[in-house]
């Protein structure tokens, strides 16, 4: 998704027996996991899997296309994103106002710390070029800055998640919802008035999409409906990487207890079962597999990493650190505030974007004061 | 180094993670898990997710 290291050179691609060899692995693993945890959990490897591959198979995500709108005004990528997201509220919204006893939207309240966190968290994804699902995706590829902010992300979480309550408690209103077709008509209104601002705000060009953000959009939509229909929950991407670094906490001897987060009944038990369980741990860690496979089918695995000065690693690992802890106080990173929580209706969602939009102006002028790019 | 050496570490890192899920987990229990889909299986979502409020103190 991002570009960090030195140009490619021309590498053989892995022929079809590897290919096939390697989908046949993946398969195997997703029939393992249904077969050991449950049919659930299989399907959600597998649409993780979706995930990895159609974001990096047709270069698809959320922080890119904010910094070219930002930098570019180039409007594409995000009114793919809106695209996405309006058809996932096509379907959605309709499926929890008649299922709401088995499936829930990504419902959160506003709030001080929420705004803070969210416009914290666009600032930090623009640092390192990736946000929660991006960071996964770029790790997958190659991506040095993103794997190395990568199990940073994930202390931040487990310390955001442990801290939670206490952010919250600074004030914040009760949860707001649009629901059923009259919550799907003021969603789709939303994102059709951000597009037209995208649109007046783009450059003369930038409405026409590429094939590839099409497919991008669609592919996704889909994925994350059945993501809601097998899960009961939409996608998310942070609550997992807290969640490992919680589990290894525990194993170190931590005592979580004085956590409201983290000794609540759901999430103590969470920490007591396989993470082979847990919806969020299962479709990061496809994403990761699905990511990682594109990238070898595209034999870019063989590129040199680009060097970067120390201090530029220092603003990675703060930065990753500053991602996980944001995501948890602002209810979400990219995928579970902005593209679930908009989808399924939530006011938080639309908060998210403008505050972490607002953060990514922020983000795109310090990257270059940290030494991650050449200075403008 | 190149990409593939950061994917293998990273790859590591999740085989690491899992390892060490595995030794302090409950054991799994198919038996025991929820239906393949949520739609349709008259249970409530129960699942966490990064959007959940806190749990009230």
């Amino acid at each position: 998704m991002t570009q960090t290291s030195a140009p490619a050179a021309p590498h053989a691609r892995p022929g079809a027996v590897s290919r096939a060899a390697a989908l046949a692995l993946l398969a195997g693993a997703v029939l393992a996991v249904a077969l050991a945890a449950g049919p659930r959990s299989g399907a959600l490897l597998a649409i993780g899997l979706g995930f990895g591959l159609a974001l990096e198979g047709f270069r698809f995500g959320f922080t890119g296309p904010w910094r070219r709108m930002i930098l570019e005004r180039d409007a594409s990528g995000l009114l793919a994103q809106f695209l996405a997201i309006g058809l996932v509220a096509c379907a959605a919204l309709p499926l929890l106002a008649a299922n709401g006893g088995e499936l829930k939207g990504a419902h959160a309240p506003i709030g001080i710390a929420m705004v803070g966190a969210a416009f914290v968290f666009g600032a930090a994804m623009q640092v390192i070029l990736g946000c929660g699902s991006g960071t996964l995706v770029n790790a997958a590829s190659g991506n040095a800055v993103a794997a190395v902010a990568l199990p940073f992300f994930a202390i931040g979480s487990f310390a955001g998640a442990y801290h939670l309550s206490w952010w919250t408690a600074l004030g914040a209103l009760p949860v707001i919802t649009a629901d059923g077709t009259a919550g799907l008509a003021v969603t789709l209104a939303g994102l059709g008035g951000l597009a037209a601002l995208a649109l007046l705000l783009g450059r003369a060009g930038s409405h026409r999409l590429p094939a590839r953000y099409w497919a991008a959009a669609v592919v996704l939509a889909g994925l994350a409906v059945l993501h809601l229909v097998v899960a009961g929950q939409p996608w998310g991407v942070v609550y997992g990487l807290g969640l490992w670094v919680a589990k290894a906490a525990v194993a170190a001897g931590a005592d979580l207890s004085g956590s409201p987060f983290w000794s609540a009944p759901a999430n103590a038990a969470q920490l007591e079962a396989s993470l082979l369980t847990d919806v969020t741990s299962l479709t990061d860690l496809g994403l990761i597999a699905g990511a990682a496979l594109v990238a070898w089918w595209r034999a870019g695995l063989a590129s040199p990493v680009g060097q970067l000065p120390a201090r530029a690693w220092v603003a990675v690992i703060l930065a990753g650190l500053v991602l996980g802890y944001s995501s948890r106080l602002a209810f979400g990173c990219n995928i579970g505030a902005f593209f679930s929580g908009v989808g399924t209706g939530s006011a938080h969602g639309w908060v998210w974007f403008a505050a972490a939009f607002a953060g990514s102006w922020a983000g795109i002028r310090l990257r270059p004061l940290l030494g991650l790019e050449a200075r403008r | 180094m190149t990409r593939g050496h950061v994917v293998l570490c990273v790859a590591l890192g999740l085989t690491l993670v899992l390892a060490l899920d595995r030794l302090q987990s409950e054991r799994l229990n198919p038996y025991a898990a929820p239906p393949a889909l949520a739609l349709g299986s008259g249970l409530a979502a129960t699942g966490a997710h990064c959007a959940a409020p806190p749990p009230p103190q």
